[in-house]
């Protein structure tokens, strides 16, 4: 019985994480300008990944394991922020464009 | 085969499936992606898809050990996300030079020149000059 709760449990944590992947693919294809792609990306493909790593930890049923598992969810969830928001940062210095359904460029009154 | 071994092994090849599919579609982006900024973070993106197909064979086999790879392939690409950003501080030009389209000149069949030589051809020695430098 308990087995199959934990692979019931693991099931939907890997489903989960794989749908956060494919909803990051398609944000990423349909969203209009650098700025919107970038917020699908390192949001909802980061718990993707996440989640699919959590589904390791739990299948192994291993405390240590599923601490390395944890470790690496808090790697990337740390992380993505970072390397999003300096490309986000590096993009709009240099000049790239917002799409023109945007209505407010709040970095341009901060870096001005 | 027990019960949960076969919900756990369907969930796995469903989800190889819908992996395979964001990951198809994040290569299109990279292929597609107007400016270098795009392409940066689609490539971002794809390596994030490969830190889930890696925990997904990781279950599949048991090997524990795929968690380290896929950690350490997390700070390869944050790193490499890193890079490309002070690249794109420093040698990107704000998307305005027109980029070559890749897509566009996979997908479309090359003109046929010698037709297209012929239109063109008005008067002189141009075309000749123009095969003799083409052969």
């Amino acid at each position: 019985m308990m087995d199959i709760l934990v692979a019931v449990l693991t099931a939907c944590l890997i489903l989960a994480g794989a749908g956060f992947a494919l909803v990051a693919a398609i944000g990423l294809n349909r969203l209009p300008d650098i700025y919107t792609r970038m917020h699908a990306a390192s949001k909802a493909g980061t718990v993707g990944s996440g989640l699919l790593l959590l589904a390791v930890g739990l299948h192994a049923g291993d405390l240590s394991i599923f601490a390395r598992a944890i470790a690496g969810f808090f790697f990337f969830v740390l992380t993505a922020p970072i390397s999003a928001h300096l490309l986000a940062m590096a993009a709009h210095k240099v000049g790239y464009r917002l799409s023109s359904h945007s209505t407010r460029d709040e970095l341009k009154d901060y870096e001005s | 085969m027990t019960a949960a071994d076969v919900i756990l092994s369907s969930a796995i090849w469903l989800a190889f499936v819908i992996l395979g599919i964001a990951f198809l579609m994040t290569v299109w982006r990279v292929i597609k992606g107007p400016t270098l900024a795009d392409r940066v973070v689609a490539l971002d993106m794809l390596t994030g898809i490969v830190i889930g197909f890696i925990a997904l064979i990781a279950i599949r086999t048991g090997f524990t050990l795929y968690i380290d790879i896929a950690i350490s392939l997390g700070l390869v690409g944050f790193l490499a996300t890193v890079a490309f950003a002070r690249f794109i501080l420093s040698d990107g030009d704000g998307g305005k030079a027109p980029k070559p389209d890749i897509a566009r000149a996979l997908l479309t069949p090359p003109p046929g020149p010698r037709r297209k030589q012929a239109g063109r051809r008005s008067a002189g020695s141009r075309p000749a000059v123009r095969r003799k430098a083409g052969k």
